[in-house]
């Protein structure tokens, strides 16, 4: 039997199929952050419940965090609340936290793969939806809401209806100033939002091949953005070296015994998809979007659509869209005034994404409109940028270095853009006020949102890179 | 623990014409810091609802006294993005007890039936007639038949039958939860966990 990836791993964890019902899936990593997990513990304690397997449960304290003076206590109650309550019940619990102020706290998707617990062929989940970011090893990781998260603390296991599979392959060379963000925001803006709702995507090609495991998280990382329940690549060599270069792994025994069984897992010549997509990378242009869902991206030189296009979006859903952001069909966006500029999130906030901003700004000044949210992903990140020399070149270009966290992806700190500001941030979604009430955002990748950083409009990146 | 039972349903309904109707618009983030379940129906659609003065927006749905009911009917692709469960919650909370669309994402329809909200996949030009409907009769009534898995639109009588998995069904007509399922198989998953992985 021909098996894909996705099967290989799924079926591997299945614990019992319910007929006419879902699969029990066995998990092997539950990470766990402040805001979806308070309301499970509650539930384990009415049940009267303990969690069966706190060495298999991670915790970190990232959405609400503030990213200035996190060595004095968070000014917001509620959040204040919220990030004790976590150190309460991992403690009651015996779960790992990696709390504010550890040196090891940062994003949860961050903090996974750098601290080497996340490796191929585990299902890993997490109350948040770009647990998909982890699939970049070859695995099967995907966000759970708060009842589900109480029933993998309960039972380390969750009950899953079996998705079906995709496989989206990019082919070819990837042109100049396009990297990882650019090629999903445009596979997003092909199939929209809704676009593999129901599948797994596996990620295959070339041009993903020659990713880098930073820029192969960016990909992963968005796959919920085109609805898909996670999306995977299968491990090679590339994940293999990232393995090996970081200090330390969570397994038991050998690490190269531990690669070895890792080589089989890719899809079997001849395995069968439910759907196929394929894209030529040689089209995909650095990309932004225009309105207030993923899918409503385009080419940075492009004109925003008369009306609706393959997104899908019926018109009065698409013109209240651009209403919310100030544009009109047909308009150009280059030029185009720029408030504030976000670099950070799950999506772009590790090393490789602060080494792309900074050979930008580099030499340049942070236009003066413009106020810019420099939010690396985590401690380890921040540190690593002060000592490769990163930080003094933000600092010298005007640019302050904040401390880790979610930040001005979802807004729930202190980190919020102003109604009716335009936002080009790196993060993952541009829907209404998610980086604040009224706030207008524009994703990009971090070469585009540099680009506006020191011109302070919407510039193509391809006309500053420093070649 | 048991939940509130689903079994028929017959109510007016709130329309809701807009597509990708993503969980920042159902709950937005800064309404996340809460670490209890309850009371998050007050800020559903806060930012539709609500202008930014906290003035009710008397545009939006939620505001027009003439439409009420237990049911909410969107625009395709509901429940998008973030898998904040307090999306369902806020919607329950509020007393919504189904959601009507053509389609849903997939995180917000697992949360809804894990928490008594029956997310209903109806035809697109059926959802398109029942917007129609409900906007020029708010009086009009749909009454959803879990155990015969039929929507019906009682004054034109249209109907059409809904899938849904039968272990999720059984769930909800008996107010189940998967967890009391899952605590019931610990011998089952204790001797799955020492199988053999030997870098895990």
């Amino acid at each position: 039997m021909k098996e894909t990836l996705f099967e290989k791993i799924w079926n591997s964890h299945v614990v019992r199929s319910i007929n006419e019902g879902p699969d029990v899936l066995f998990i092997d990593r539950h990470y766990i952050h402040e805001v979806t997990s308070p309301q499970a513990f509650n539930g384990l304690r009415a049940r009267g419940v303990k969690v069966l397997h706190p060495e298999k449960t991670l915790a970190t304290a990232d959405h609400n965090t503030p990213t200035r003076d996190q060595h004095l206590a968070i000014r917001d109650e509620l959040s204040r609340n919220q990030v004790a309550k976590l150190a309460e019940n991992c403690r009651e619990n015996g779960i790992e936290l990696y709390g504010l102020n550890h040196e090891k706290n940062g994003i949860v998707h961050v903090i996974g793969p750098e601290l080497g617990y996340t490796l191929p062929g585990m299902t890993i989940v997490c109350g948040d939806s770009h647990t998909s970011t982890h699939g970049a090893f070859g695995t099967i990781a995907f966000g759970i809401g708060t009842s589900e998260v109480e029933m993998v603390l309960a039972t380390q296991c969750i009950m899953q209806p079996r998705p079906r599979k995709m496989r989206i392959s990019v082919n070819g060379k990837t042109g100049r100033g396009v990297t990882a963000k650019d090629i999903v925001m445009y596979i997003i803006s092909r199939i929209s939002t809704g676009g593999a709702t129901g599948y797994f995507v596996e990620f295959s090609g070339s041009a993903i091949r020659d990713l880098s495991m930073e820029a192969r998280m960016t990909v992963c990382n968005m796959s919920i953005e085109m609805g898909a329940r996670g999306g995977l690549i299968a491990p090679d060599e590339t994940t293999f070296s990232y393995l090996r270069s970081l200090s330390r792994l969570n397994i038991n025994g050998d690490t190269e015994a531990a690669i070895a069984s890792w080589k089989s897992l890719k899809s079997d010549e001849g395995a069968v998809f439910d759907k196929e997509l394929e894209f030529d990378a040689a089209l995909i242009k650095p990309m932004i979007t225009y309105g207030t869902n993923p899918g409503m991206g385009m080419g940075i030189d492009e004109l925003i659509p008369s009306s609706d296009t393959a997104g899908g979006n019926a018109s009065s859903s698409f013109l209240k869209s651009l209403g919310y952001m100030g544009f009109k069909p047909s308009m150009k966006l280059l030029g185009h005034p720029v408030d504030y500029v976000f670099l950070g999130s799950c999506t772009n906030g590790r090393i490789e994404d602060f080494r792309a901003f900074a050979s930008i700004i580099k030499g340049r000044k942070k236009a003066s409109g413009v106020t810019a949210l420099i939010v690396p992903g985590s401690k380890r990140v921040e540190e690593q940028m002060k000592r490769e020399g990163l930080t003094s070149i933000y600092e010298e270009a005007g640019f302050e270095v904040r401390q880790p966290g979610c930040s001005s992806c979802l807004a729930m700190n202190e980190d919020k853009i102003p109604e009716g500001k335009y936002a080009v941030s790196t993060s993952n979604r541009n829907f209404e006020g998610r980086q604040g009430p009224g706030a207008r955002t524009l994703l990009a990748s971090p070469l585009t949102a540099a680009a506006a950083a020191v011109t302070g409009v919407i510039s193509d990146p391809r006309e500053l890179i420093n070649d | 623990m048991a939940k509130e039972k689903f079994v028929v349903l017959e109510s007016t309904c709130v329309p809701l014409p807009l597509e990708n109707v993503d969980t920042d618009q159902i709950i937005p983030a800064r309404f996340l810091s809460a670490t209890s379940r309850e009371g998050f129906g007050d800020n559903l659609f806060r930012d539709w609802r609500y202008n930014k003065n906290g003035e009710k927006n008397p545009a939006f749905v939620l505001n027009d006294p003439s439409f009420g009911g237990r049911i909410l009917v969107a625009g395709k692709n509901f429940g998008s993005g973030s898998s904040r469960e307090h999306a369902v919650w806020a919607i329950y909370d509020y007393g919504f007890r189904a959601v009507v669309s053509s389609f849903f994402a997939d995180i917000f329809m697992n949360n809804s039936l894990n928490n008594g909200l029956l997310p209903v996949v109806i035809p697109e030009d059926m959802l398109g007639r029942i917007l129609d409907l409900v906007k020029k009769d708010p009086s009009a009534k749909i009454r959803i038949d879990l155990e015969k898995q039929i929507l019906k639109v009682i004054p034109t009588g249209e109907e059409t039958a809904f899938s849904i998995n039968a272990y999720k069904k059984e769930c909800m007509l008996k107010g189940l939860d998967d967890i009391d399922f899952l605590l019931a198989m610990r011998n089952e998953i204790d001797e799955f966990a020492k199988r053999e992985r030997p870098w895990l």
